[in-house]
């Protein structure tokens, strides 16, 4: 019930980031089996099954495997940076986590333990300039590695991260416009006391946020930079052991952050849906559950069950969009280049321009009339249904599914411009013209 | 011109067939994301549920090797244990890879036996000649193909191995059965 005294804050915070990185690290690495258990089970294969039961221990193998291997170091490399562009890969992506709230606060005899490692007042701005951080480890392996592979998909990514990081922001713009703040604490509280998950009334935003966020963890179908059909690996070609291992950790982190921000921004976070028991928000030194008709706070003190059920909550929403991150990897091929940066530039970037303005336009209409509370966020919802279902028909009206066959184009091939020339064998009749 | 009366020539265009499906790449703006992904998510979706997987779990799930697999060697024994090899020599002879080798012996009776009989599985191609020219159905290929060892050495059997080997034996083609029925 009460603020944490100065003590009691360094020990709570101690512990937080101790568990917190460390189920980080343990999760990125049951991610890597997931991952390639999914794999095998959308090839109608069974995958990895045979250190321990269903392969659980297989992450431990590879760990071990890499920390056993050979270091190389190119002859040709940049030293210092070859060095230091996996830690500035990993430690981004591993300390964004900080500012996501993974459960309900919780109550204890010393005070009110927020169940976040820093509830800082800047919240997304803090993931968002960590993110593009990310991409000085990636660029940096590709130029100090001294390879062409390494450096092409150092390049890819740094354009690429560029690309879609103005789409990410204006994304989120609509997010922040309905919170009004920019704490992930008090977005969840925000979709908690406006009944909606924020993927309702903001769908369209949800939409451009995931295809964003896949372009921003280098995931399939954005994962030029690696490319290993073109560029070997990219970025990580001159890479092995350890140093490997962190920028495979680092993407997996990314992954993880982004599917929990997807989880906090528009899924409500730790809230369980159509349950007012976790609704707790740290206001003005006090823990609340809501406020009355007149405005005042109303004092809240939740069992530590609330904490572990939100946090169970937490875990489903971020764990399921994980599992879409993968399911989408083994569905989707690569972009081209070219495709890539259309998508970014002229799909997505007006897209999200002309959302934003749309939907301030709503809000200020909605605010003047003075409307609230559900009947708010239920025309939201219809006027982002309405803006997806333009996008989509928009974007994807007589549009084709299938890839490179283009209906109608079957033609014999005597036309003058195309002629096919390739050299064949052919069994006897020596000197007829053609030779 | 080559020797084997064999020519390299240019096909032209006429000569193609009349349906050449040429593919034309579509332009960036003219793809559909969003339904081709729904779609390709639907399909990998089924298969992610699908609990039919290709995947033959080995060490518990064997594989039905075929009667006429040719795997490494045996060699069939008398009820006393002496081998039923009388080193005639013909498999030596026969072997394409030159990969047997047998001294013969005799003993007191006069009969002939194998004092050295060795197969280099290494340098065996299974063709099953040794099996197929034995007079006295002694050596045989065998139903089987589980032959990790540590060491090259080991490869090479010699005849208390070949004898120690119980898989069964390759039933050969008949030419009067072609059909093994």
């Amino acid at each position: 019930m009460n603020d944490l005294s100065p003590m009691a804050f360094w020990v709570t915070s101690s512990l937080k980031i101790l568990v917190v990185f460390s189920a980080l690290l343990a999760v990125v690495a049951f991610m890597t089996l997931v991952e390639r258990r999914i794999s095998a089970f959308i090839q109608d294969r069974r995958g990895p099954n045979r250190v321990g039961p269903f392969g659980i221990l297989q992450p431990v193998a590879d760990g071990i495997k890499n920390i056993l291997k050979e270091e190389t170091m190119p002859a040709t490399a940049n030293r210092t940076f070859f060095v230091l562009a996996p830690a500035l890969a990993i430690v981004p992506a591993v300390i964004t986590i900080a500012v996501v709230p993974f459960a309900a606060p919780l109550v204890t005899p010393w005070g009110t333990v927020g169940m976040i490692i820093a509830d800082i007042p800047i919240g997304i701005l803090y993931i968002l300039a960590l993110a593009s951080l990310g991409v000085y480890g990636l660029f940096l392996a590709g130029w100090a590695s001294n390879n062409k592979y390494a450096f092409l998909g150092g390049v890819r990514s740094a354009s690429q991260m560029v690309s879609y990081e103005v789409a990410l922001g204006l994304s989120i713009i609509p997010v922040l416009m309905l919170t009004g703040n920019v704490t992930l604490t008090e977005m969840v509280w925000q979709q908690q006391q406006m009944g909606f998950w924020f993927v309702f009334p903001l769908s369209l935003a949800f939409g451009l946020f995931v295809i964003s966020a896949f372009a921003e963890t280098n995931r399939l179908p954005f994962d030029l930079p690696e490319a290993e059909s073109e560029l070997v690996t990219g970025y990580h070609t001159e890479y092995s052991s350890m140093k490997f291992s962190m920028f495979f950790i680092a993407e997996y982190s990314h992954i993880l952050t982004a599917a929990a921000l997807m989880a906090t921004l528009f899924l409500g976070g730790w809230s369980i849906p159509f349950w007012s028991g976790d609704h707790l928000f740290w206001y003005e030194g006090m823990l609340i559950s809501g406020f009355t008709q007149a405005g005042e706070p109303v004092a809240a003190d939740p069992g530590w069950w609330v904490t572990v059920l939100t946090f169970l909550s937490f875990a489903l929403k971020t764990a399921f969009f994980v599992l879409v991150f993968m399911w989408v990897r083994w569905t989707l091929p690569r972009f081209r280049y070219d495709q890539v940066m259309h998508l970014g530039w002229k799909v997505m970037l007006p897209t999200a321009l002309g959302y934003v303005m749309a939907l301030a336009a709503t809000i200020l209409v909605l605010d003047q009339i003075g409307v609230e509370g559900f009947l708010f966020g239920a025309i939201l919802t219809a006027m982002s249904a309405l803006a997806t279902g333009i996008f989509v028909f928009v974007v994807d009206q007589d549009r084709l599914i299938t890839g490179a066959a283009v209906a109608g184009t079957d033609r014999e091939v005597r036309s003058p411009v195309r002629k096919v020339r390739r050299p064949v064998l052919q069994a006897g009749s020596s000197g007829s013209s053609g030779s | 011109m080559p020797a084997n009366n064999y020519r390299v020539r240019v096909a032209e265009a006429s000569d193609m067939a009349a349906t050449v499906k040429v593919m034309r790449r579509p332009e960036p703006g003219e793809t559909s994301y969003i339904r081709a992904t729904l779609k390709g998510m639907a399909l990998t979706f089924k298969h992610l549920v699908n609990p039919d997987k290709v995947t033959r779990q080995y060490p518990e799930e064997q594989p039905d090797l075929s009667p006429r697999w040719r795997g490494t060697h045996r060699m069939e024994v008398h009820a006393d244990g002496r081998p039923k090899c009388v080193a005639c020599g013909l498999c030596p002879t026969v072997c394409p890879a030159n990969c047997i080798r047998l001294v013969g012996g005799e003993d007191d009776q006069g009969n002939r036996y194998p004092i050295v009989y060795e197969i280099d599985e290494f340098r065996c191609i299974f063709c099953g000649m040794c099996q197929e020219v034995c007079p006295v159905e002694a050596i045989h290929v065998g139903v089987h193909f589980e032959n990790a060892e540590y060491t090259r050495e080991r490869f090479v059997y010699d005849l208390d191995r070949l004898m120690e080997q119980d898989h069964p034996s390759t039933l050969l083609w008949d030419p009067s059965d072609p059909r093994s029925e």
